[in-house]
């Protein structure tokens, strides 16, 4: 029936149109047109590659993962010498790359919600300094800044024998940062476990206390008593390993530190560069959330009577993350991508150990392409991440 | 008559000295609650610790203008660095005799972005000036036309570079940027998937990543006997980069354009081309210019990066004054420098920025 009374009705339309004229059909011959463009722009450089790799006799493929590698490396996380092969040296790169993105991350979080918060205060030499801050260190490039700290490092810290030592059991140095750490312990191991048993138990505490207070109205006080179990529970797996009190402390013998936790200076001066420069752009993206929940909101939270802390927790963080977590999670990612930028001041980071491996082999396109997919790696998996974080405290509008 | 009495009051009653004037500006800024007050106090103590030793190492302690034997002999800042070899991190291997060359075209440069300050200004003539200005620029640096002695692009260094790889990094990516833009909201869907995987591509990749790539994988793929100048090459690479970052901003702009104004521009039997010429690029571009202005900062920052590949702009060449013997050990006074030269440019910029933010924020 239907196709009846539509059909008399379209065929002589589409008879008439002549095929340039459809949109459909036209948009179809645009893009094969582009397909095509791309495809003979792929294949021109493909041929070219192929002609001058030929010629430079340069070998192809990812055979020379498993050749030795034959350099060695400064810092590693993993068991690592100059004997072992190109694929282990690159695993030791993308570990340190983890190792700072992820450790400036934290930090950078922390230390641009502090200032973010900072910038907000109504006490005017508190604010002034914050918006100095952001400012200088938004406007000066991360590479000169990495560029200065490892300056500042080698050419202005003195030697171990003076070194300054601003807290006990830590010294700075031009041979890095050095701080006291406890004695590796069986107890420890218990602390780490102890802590993981207590989140997994805060978890279920706080579902039981959402609940019970969806169903009787009263309110129990989640925080303080996760923050109990936390402390209580660490010191019991502390006391049952034998309550270790053994530091390793750092000592000067004959030209450097012996004991104690070494960093290098290129780690610090990497990590220093790439916090205080993040931070400041993440203190903006803060001041932004906090000052776009209204004042009407804050108000009303006080005349239905929530206490400060609930203030903060059930009404101004909700709103303000929502702002937030978008601007967090590109610089969080930027972060990540300068990260990159160790190859300058000799940290041996991914970008810096594939580097090497061009050089030595040769092989610059599969060199340059794994770096390009570890980072595409590491961005993707992050934002997914971020963007399910984002999902989950997204407004739920009804 | 309630009324009056009240207004007399508040005539003849001074409020108290405490709450006017400075001592009324600290009690209410720094000293209000316990809180502040402890703030306060931590932060002057801090303050005080830092502050003065580094004015006396800056100003006190400091030589402006000396030999670097004589910089060894004190503890103060040795500025001399930066006079004695001026003309060095300016402009780099530039040959010494012409380095007027390129100081005209960067106070060209300059005068052109101050006159471009003002909106009243951004009609076409200006359009033409920029034209006009970059050629003169291109002109000046490369020479080689009346009687102005060739100078190869490999000798461009210093300041000018990095202003050279940013503004023209960002000019060239602008129009890249709005058809990617484009592209990504098309519906056609190849057109959608080769935008969208080109923009994520190179937003997750790091520039240096494609700085590498213009500098050890572009040469594999031109024909054999074509060699493009390794200054090209970055130019190729930051513009390329750029785009994928415009192309994000100017998107904002166009998903800010209510439907409307599409369908409206339909309806009057626009096509494709001239609905986007004509009704929604212009207001979407109006939008995105603030955003656009961070870009160029960004990219101007960005540009440092080139020191990896080893071009010469403004970090490098300081870079190698400091591995001059006598100058060792001067790095913080010569980052300091070119830090100051970034902040100065970059704060300019993002003022304004704010300003057009604040001016535009009517319109539309």
């Amino acid at each position: 029936m239907t196709k009846e009374s539509t059909g008399p009705k379209k065929t002589p339309q589409t008879d008439k149109i002549a095929f340039w004229y459809d949109p459909k059909k036209r948009s179809i011959l645009y893009q094969l047109g582009i397909l095509a463009m791309v495809g003979l722009l792929g294949y021109y450089l493909i041929s070219n590659t192929l002609a001058n790799l030929e010629r430079q006799n340069i070998a192809t493929g990812f055979g020379f993962l498993e050749k030795e590698s034959s350099f060695e490396i400064g810092e590693s996380l993993i068991p690592y010498s100059a004997a072992d092969k190109y694929a282990r040296a690159l695993m030791v790169g993308v570990l340190n790359t983890l190792l700072v993105s992820f450790i400036g991350v934290v930090l950078t979080v922390i230390l641009g919600t502090f200032i973010g918060i900072a910038r907000l205060s109504t006490n005017w030499i508190v604010n002034r300094l914050a918006a100095v801050y952001i400012e200088v260190f938004q406007d000066i490039p991360v590479l000169l800044q990495l560029f200065f700290w490892y300056a500042f490092f080698y050419e202005i810290l003195p030697g171990p024998r003076q070194a300054l030592s601003p807290l006990t059991g830590v010294f700075l140095s031009n041979r890095g940062l050095v701080f006291a750490v406890p004695v590796v312990h069986a107890a420890h191991m218990y602390m780490a476990v102890a802590f993981l048993a207590g989140c997994i138990g805060i978890y279920f505490l706080r579902r039981w206390a959402r609940q019970r207070q969806a169903k009787t109205g009263m309110a129990f006080p989640v925080f303080r008593v996760s923050v109990v179990i936390l402390i209580l529970l660490q010191l019991l797996a502390w006391m049952a390993g034998g309550a270790p009190t053994e530091m390793s402390v750092p000592e000067l013998k004959a030209f450097n530190f012996q004991g104690g936790l070494n960093v290098s200076p290129e780690f610090t001066a990497l990590l220093l560069g790439l916090v205080l420069y993040t931070a400041a752009f993440v203190a903006e993206a803060v001041r932004a959330g906090i000052q776009s929940v209204s004042k009407g909101q804050r108000e009303a939270a006080m005349s239905i009577g929530l206490k400060p802390n609930q203030l903060l927790q059930l009404v101004i963080l909700p709103q303000a993350l929502r702002v937030i977590i978008p601007p967090l999670t590109s610089q969080m990612l930027s972060l990540t991508k300068n990260s990159s930028l160790a190859v300058a001041i000799g940290y041996p980071d991914f970008v810096s150990v594939a580097g090497t491996a061009i050089n030595q082999t040769g092989q610059a396109i599969e060199g340059v392409a794994m770096i390009m997919i570890v980072y595409l790696f590491f961005s993707l998996s992050t934002s997914a991440f971020m963007n399910w974080y984002n999902k989950k405290i997204a407004l739920v509008e009804r | 008559m309630q009324d009056i009495d009240q207004h007399n009051l508040a005539d003849e009653i001074k409020p108290p000295v405490t709450q006017v004037g400075i001592i009324g500006w600290i009690r209410t800024n720094l000293f209000k609650g316990w809180f502040n007050s402890i703030l306060t106090l931590i932060t002057v103590y801090i303050l005080w610790v830092i502050i003065p030793p580094l004015i006396r190492w800056a100003f006190i302690d400091s030589l402006w203008f000396s030999t670097g034997e004589e910089c060894k002999q004190i503890d103060g800042a040795c500025w001399s660095i930066i006079p004695t070899n001026l003309r060095f991190i300016l402009f780099g291997f530039y040959p010494y005799d012409q380095q007027w060359r390129p100081l005209v075209a960067m106070a060209l440069l300059i005068a052109l972005l101050f006159y471009s300050r003002n909106r009243d200004h951004w009609k076409k003539p200006l359009a033409y000036a920029w034209i006009l200005g970059l050629s003169l620029m291109g002109l000046l640096m490369k020479g080689g036309l009346f009687g102005l002695s060739s100078v190869d692009s490999s000798q461009w260094g210093g300041l000018p570079l990095t202003l050279l790889l940013s503004i023209f990094g960002l000019t060239a990516a602008y129009p890249l940027g709005i058809l990617l833009a484009l592209g990504r909201r098309s519906k056609m869907a190849t057109v959608k998937a080769l935008s969208i995987i080109y923009i994520e591509l190179i937003r997750g990749v790091p520039l240096i990543s494609l700085l590498f790539m213009s500098s050890v994988v572009f040469p594999l793929f031109l024909p054999e006997g074509v060699n493009i100048n390794n200054i090209i090459r970055a130019q190729v690479a930051i513009i390329l980069f750029t785009a994928a970052y415009i192309a994000e901003v100017v998107r904002g702009g166009l998903q800010a354009i209510p439907r409307g104004q599409y369908e409206a521009a339909e309806s009057l039997g626009l096509n494709y081309y001239l609905s986007m010429r004509l009704i929604v690029l212009p207001q979407a571009l109006k939008i995105v210019i603030p955003p656009s202005v961070q870009q160029l900062i960004s990219a101007f920052k960005d540009t440092s990066l080139v020191v990896i590949i080893a071009l010469f702009d403004v970090l490098k060449t300081t870079q190698t004054i400091l591995s001059d013997p006598q100058w060792m050990g001067f790095s913080a006074e010569a980052y300091i420098f070119v830090a100051l030269i970034y902040f100065l440019c970059c704060f300019f910029m993002s003022n304004y920025s704010r300003r057009l933010e604040r001016e535009l924020e009517t319109g539309l």
